[in-house]
């Protein structure tokens, strides 16, 4: 599937984003996981969107999405696990397929949280991203699977149909990845589990771990005035660029960064 | 040579001889993987007569997986007549995978 823009997130950033892609006559995919699991979904009241007050995050953010859509971007439920780029294009894996666009808006919100211990020091060793790339490699065995998101609870039920004997904890607080040359066991909570993979499902990657090489300062991907990231072609939008974290910022970012990844779109061969 | 589909029975007598090779273990249901499969056509024809670039399938040669200690997809794995000397995890900008190549070439 080629696109002219791949947009990942579908917030108020990468929403604003999509339609203003359209606006321009590029095509547009938005990947996002589902419009619910947005933070803005369960506000109650959002009082500073000009012209629209006393909406909710709910009332907005279906007035957006029905906007990105009828103006004919399309969606794609998921959540992207690695860019890269190759020639002229941008490859961005989603769960068990693969996109392409000619420019990237990265507008996947703040991602809360700092590394586990031993996660960085496991990964590929038994700490995987993907239930759905890794799950089959430990069929048959013990795994846990550490999920922040509803769709985690999808993921866990793909690897007990596919033979895994999994470990499922909600939301936990304090683990560790623990092993020497492998994944052996994680503790949460105090509570230490023997397994052979720790599966981390976050709502979305660290930006920095989806674009290595991406620039980012203070935990938020440095952007210029035009949006424009450190990376050929990959601009950002919204929450993920800093704060105010406010539905009017990010729609405004999410402007500059579609109409620039529209024209670096509409100069690539 | 273009890119190479390898199973376990034809893994030694390929991958094993070359002087330089490098192994892409994949499977069809992993994004990262077919993100991966375009380069790895690219770099087959560049490296064609100085290196072998193939792939394996850990789905339907398990046994490999489990030899190389796959523990994740895609592993590319390089080999020197047989014997591994580095491995990538994930999926990289060509440019990653030609930086190992050519440091052996």
């Amino acid at each position: 599937m080629a696109y002219d823009v791949l947009v990942i997130g579908g917030g108020p950033a990468g929403l604003s984003a999509a339609q203003n892609v359209r606006a321009r006559g590029k095509t547009a995919l938005v990947v996002s996981n589902p419009l619910e699991e947005n933070p803005l979904w369960k506000a109650k009241e959002v009082d500073n969107y000009l012209g629209l007050p006393r909406l909710s995050g709910a009332e907005l953010l279906t007035a957006f999405q029905r906007h990105a859509e009828s103006s004919g971007a399309e969606f794609l439920e998921g959540r992207a696990l690695s860019a890269l780029r190759s020639g002229e294009s941008w490859y961005v894996s989603v769960g068990n397929t693969m996109v392409q666009g000619k420019a990237v808006v990265l507008a996947a919100g703040v991602v809360r949280g700092k590394k586990l211990p031993g996660e960085a020091e496991l990964l590929g060793r038994g700490v995987s991203y993907c239930a759905t790339c890794d799950g089959m490699l430990y069929r048959g065995k013990r795994v846990a699977v550490l999920g922040w998101t509803p769709s985690a609870e999808k993921e866990a039920a793909f690897l007990e149909g596919i033979g895994c004997q999994v470990l499922y904890l909600d939301k936990p607080r304090d683990c560790a990845i623990r092993g020497a040359e492998k994944v052996e066991a994680v503790t949460c909570g105090g509570v230490t589990e023997a397994v052979e993979a720790v599966f981390l499902l976050r709502p979305a990657m660290a930006p920095g771990d989806l674009f290595p090489g991406l620039e980012t300062g203070g935990g938020f991907v440095a952007a210029d005035r035009e949006m424009r990231t450190n990376l050929p072609g990959v601009f950002a939008a919204g929450d993920c660029t800093g704060g105010p974290l406010q539905v009017s910022k990010a729609v405004g970012e999410g402007l500059t960064a579609g109409q620039k990844a529209a024209a670096f779109a509409a100069a690539v061969k | 040579m273009t890119l190479q589909h390898l199973t376990t029975a034809e893994f030694d007598a390929a991958a094993g001889k070359a002087p330089l090779a490098m192994v892409d273990f994949w499977a069809p249901w992993c994004g990262p993987c077919q993100m991966l499969g375009p380069v790895m056509e690219n770099l087959a024809a560049q490296y064609e007569g100085k290196a072998l670039v193939a792939k394996v399938n850990v789905d339907e040669e398990p046994e490999l997986a489990r030899r190389f200690g796959v523990m994740s997809i895609p592993t590319v794995v390089f080999l020197k007549e047989g014997r591994e000397f580095d491995r990538k995890v994930g999926a990289f900008p060509p440019a990653a995978y030609q930086e190992v190549l050519d440091k052996s070439l």
